[in-house]
């Protein structure tokens, strides 16, 4: 009975500030971070929040079609792309934590010894130890192919590289699977590290390991029928100082360390148009 | 389980409603089709069989794909809003769904028609009656086809994640929600929303069933 009144006040408080479609990508929403402070938005202004989430290309391909009324991202330089071709505005930096390369704990490439990001891509290459790249776009994807040139290498075509074309949790399962290497960000490997037999083996805040996550709102020059009121609302509602704090809060018990730290607006990554 | 039990038959519910508004979309126009096709004279070519046939096979990815295009803000059909919404998806599934319904329709129609014409005539039958015996002695078969309609509008996934987005407390159904938990590791949730697909596609079936057999 509770939960149908919880129900009911839940639907008729959409129906009063209508509802919008926010486009993101599966580490946010598998994470359950977004469950965690949306409905507190709702509560506040009637704004029901319809969640989307695909990866971060996927996404911004979503949004740029006029089919998402918002995005939250992680890949600065789509994000640059998607605000240069007119497709996005009001772009806002939220949160970050850090990319990292997950792998069998005997470490056989050696990844844990390397100096930096790009020597243990190096080791890895090198070794030719399995490697799973998720193949799809996404914005892990995006800064796996980042570090790659950065080492000047490429990995196609190589017998050991393995391309997943699925999602962070799906992929780290194939990986833990087969003994392999990956890519992933720190939050889905948190959230997933108990069902995997993968460990953190380089887990360290360089630059190029840095993951950004960023708000932004569809253009409504380019389509009709946006909600672009609510997007604006949910734009300010995030980086709101409180709510900032309750991002940073998330799960923080369990794990030990956040897994999305507040950026209050300001980027540690610029994402230039 | 990660799920709360209310969701589990929230998102059943919907899966049924989705499923089923599908299947009556596809029985509205497959039956009457399928019918046609299986109960007149047989004229040589099977042209129609073929298309049916292999339309039973149409990928659910493509159609969402398909779907997704139209529906969109920047496709033809954009200003209706309908992309990620349960109207989309029944859309969706009853384009995979009608070849089922239509195909096993006119195999059951068919298979029938020769011997109830010439019993229903041989008696004195007007070809009016002709047909609504055949309609008669071909429910199972009918039965048949909505079940099979039925059972890939509810099984699929293609298309539902396309053109349903798997939104929460709007367009997630059974096999969205698989994907959801496996995609988060929670196999257990996952293999539980599975048994439940798996049981409310069961208990559909026998209803039909049993109410085909029953008459």
């Amino acid at each position: 009975m509770k939960k149908l009144v919880f129900l009911a006040t839940f639907f008729s408080l959409a129906l009063a500030g209508g509802s919008m479609r926010l486009a993101t990508t599966t580490s946010v929403n598998d994470s359950g971070l977004l469950d965690y402070i949306l409905p507190g938005f709702t509560r506040e202004t009637g704004v029901e929040v319809q969640v989307i989430a695909v990866g971060t290309g996927q996404a911004l391909a979503i949004a740029g079609r006029g089919d998402a009324d918002a995005v939250l991202v992680h890949a600065p330089s789509l994000e640059a792309e998607f605000l240069r071709a007119g497709k996005g505005v009001a772009h806002a930096c939220l949160a970050y934590n850090n990319f990292v390369i997950a792998g069998p704990a005997a470490d056989p490439a050696g990844v844990a010894r390397a100096a930096d990001a790009v020597e243990a891509m190096r080791r890895i290459y090198e070794s030719g130890v399995l490697f799973i790249s998720r193949g799809d776009n996404s914005g892990t994807y995006n800064r796996e192919q980042q570090l790659w040139r950065a080492a000047g290498l490429d990995p196609r075509g190589q017998p050991w590289y393995l391309e997943s074309g699925s999602g962070m949790g799906a992929t780290l399962t194939l990986a833990s699977e087969k003994s392999a290497y990956t890519l992933t960000d720190l939050g889905t490997y948190l959230f997933m590290k108990d069902k995997v037999a993968l460990a953190d083996l380089f887990n360290r805040p360089e630059r190029l390991m840095l993951n950004q996550y960023s708000y932004m709102v569809v253009n409504p020059e380019r389509f009709p029928g946006l909600n672009t009121e609510a997007a604006y609302r949910l734009r300010a509602y995030l980086l709101r100082e409180d709510v900032q704090r309750k991002i940073g809060s998330y799960l923080k018990d369990r794990f030990g360390q956040s897994l999305f730290n507040p950026l209050f607006g300001r980027c540690l990554v610029e994402v230039q148009p | 389980m990660a799920i709360p039990w209310t969701e589990v038959w929230e998102i059943t519910w919907r899966s049924l409603r989705v499923a089923g508004a599908a299947t009556f979309l596809a029985a509205l126009l497959g039956l009457p089709l399928g019918v046609w096709l299986g109960a007149r004279p047989r004229r040589g070519g099977c042209g129609a069989q073929v298309v049916l046939y292999a339309a039973m096979g149409l990928p659910p990815v493509v159609v969402g794909l398909v779907f997704y295009v139209l529906l969109s803000r920047s496709g033809p059909l954009g200003g209706s809003g309908l992309l990620f919404t349960q109207t989309a998806m029944v859309l969706a599934e009853a384009v995979l769904a009608f070849p089922m319904v239509a195909g096993f329709t006119m195999a059951g129609v068919r298979a029938r028609a020769e011997g109830v014409r010439r019993l229903v005539r041989g008696l004195g039958g007007s070809e009016r009656q002709v047909l609504t015996t055949l309609l008669w002695e071909s429910r199972r078969p009918i039965v048949a086809a909505l079940a099979a309609g039925f059972g890939s509008a509810i099984s699929e996934v293609g298309a539902a994640t396309i053109v349903g987005g798997d939104i929460r407390h709007h367009t997630r159904v059974l096999t969205t929600a698989v994907v959801l938990e496996t995609r988060k590791g929670e196999l257990q949730s996952a293999l539980a929303l599975g048994a439940v697909l798996l049981g409310v596609t069961l208990v559909v079936t026998a209803i039909l069933v049993v109410w085909g057999e029953k008459r």
